[in-house]
């Protein structure tokens, strides 16, 4: 029995000195933090992200807070040059995390990893823009007429 | 922002699960998912996109609406098809010219996904990455796409591709990767937020607008007006797909 004691007690002294451990030193991020706080975005993440991915493409639904693009917005990682680090670099922001805990990353096999300047489809097109659904109607019923 | 650790159920209910319920007489109740078109966010059942492409308005020598799907969906850059055997490079848009042997007419119209109603190719795809949504947009979801490429032999129109080799700074708005299927969307990123696809902007843009595009289940929207007043033709027809996409004058 003491042996027990002595092995569960050797158990929990390793187990906290693996918690106190090195750590990954996650990026700063910049705007504003999560209201659900950063320990429920470490550990939900994936589900959360699943749910809008499904969601968006296959039922079209854009107005969502959250895609991987605007994660970048505030969770992109520059070098010193200013250049974007890419999940191509051991400093980029999932990376930090996922190397330390060694789960692979599959999003940047399709997405990008950096912001891309290009937001055009974040926000619905109003009539005024040329390129919009109602626009191109109305120049069609213009056509129409003459 | 909203919290969405207490968001969740509800953003599910938000998406489109919103439960009608009607008491047809005690006891019995008709449950109705989903809200009406103009609650619902996202692809919408009640229209169903389409495009006419009319030959006589499509010059030979434009490739506009080739380069602006390039450009909008960043494929076939010179880069990535650098060590690409032709046969193998991503096509999501193809410009055909047809010449007629008798008469010499030569015609030549752009053919990308046709977005059938019945797709094969959605039939074949083992896993359900291959779909239709709700507005008959055939598209790929690549999350769940395992590059089988069934969906390439079942599609009589040659219109999907498999990327072969990795790839780096794809666009935002169009993701896409090594060891998936990928083929036209008809832009939905852009119809989504009320844009129309980037070949039938850089065909006006051109000064053709031999790409018609609207909603087929609207009566009144030109492109149903167009297809009840002219005679018009889908590709292989023989195939009973009713195809979205459809072409006149060719």
């Amino acid at each position: 029995m003491r042996l027990v004691f002595a092995f569960l007690a050797a158990m929990g002294i390793a187990g906290v000195a693996a918690a106190e451990g090195p750590r990954p030193i996650v990026p700063a991020a910049t705007g504003e933090p999560h209201p659900e706080g950063n320990e429920y975005w470490r550990k939900h993440h994936m589900e959360l992200m699943r749910h809008d991915r499904d969601l968006t493409l296959r039922e079209g639904v854009r107005d969502i807070e959250a895609s991987l693009g605007q994660c970048f917005d505030c969770h992109a990682v520059q070098d010193e040059t200013g250049a974007q680090l890419t999940a191509a670099d051991e400093g980029h922001f999932c990376r930090v995390c996922h190397d330390y805990a060694a789960v692979q990353v599959d999003c940047f096999t399709c997405h990008r990893s950096t912001p891309d300047g290009d937001k055009l489809y974040r926000t619905m097109a109003t009539p005024a823009d040329h390129n919009s659904i109602a626009a191109y109607l109305a120049r069609l019923s213009e056509e129409e007429t003459e | 922002m909203t919290n969405r650790a207490e968001m969740t159920r509800r953003d599910i209910l938000k998406s489109g699960a919103a439960v009608a319920t009607v008491t047809l007489a005690e006891g019995v109740t008709l449950m109705a998912f989903g809200g009406s078109a103009a609650e619902a966010a996202g692809a919408d059942a009640g229209k169903r996109w389409g495009l006419l492409i009319d030959a006589s308005k499509c010059a030979t020598d434009c490739n506009d609406c080739v380069t602006a799907c390039k450009v909008e969906n960043g494929w076939g850059s010179e880069a990535e098809n650098a060590h690409i055997d032709p046969e193998q490079a991503a096509q999501w848009i193809r410009k055909v010219t047809l010449k007629d042997k008798e008469t010499g007419r030569v015609t030549s119209a752009p053919v990308m996904c046709q977005h059938c109603e019945e797709p094969p190719c959605v039939d074949v795809c083992p896993t359900g990455a291959s779909m239709q949504r709700p507005d008959g947009i055939v598209l790929v979801d690549k999350h769940i796409c395992i590059g089988c490429r069934y969906c390439m032999m079942a599609c009589p129109y040659k219109a999907r591709s498999f990327v072969h080799e990795p790839l780096t700074d794809q666009k935002a708005n169009s993701p896409r990767g090594q060891g998936t299927v990928e083929s036209c969307n008809l832009c939905a990123p852009r119809i989504d937020t009320g844009r129309i696809p980037a070949c039938v902007d850089a065909c006006e843009k051109a000064g053709h607008s031999a790409i018609l595009f609207g909603d087929l289940k609207d009566p009144d929207s030109p492109i149903s007006k167009a297809l009840k007043t002219y005679p018009s033709v889908a590709l292989r027809d023989d195939l009973g797909l009713n195809p979205g996409v459809r072409y006149t004058n060719l």
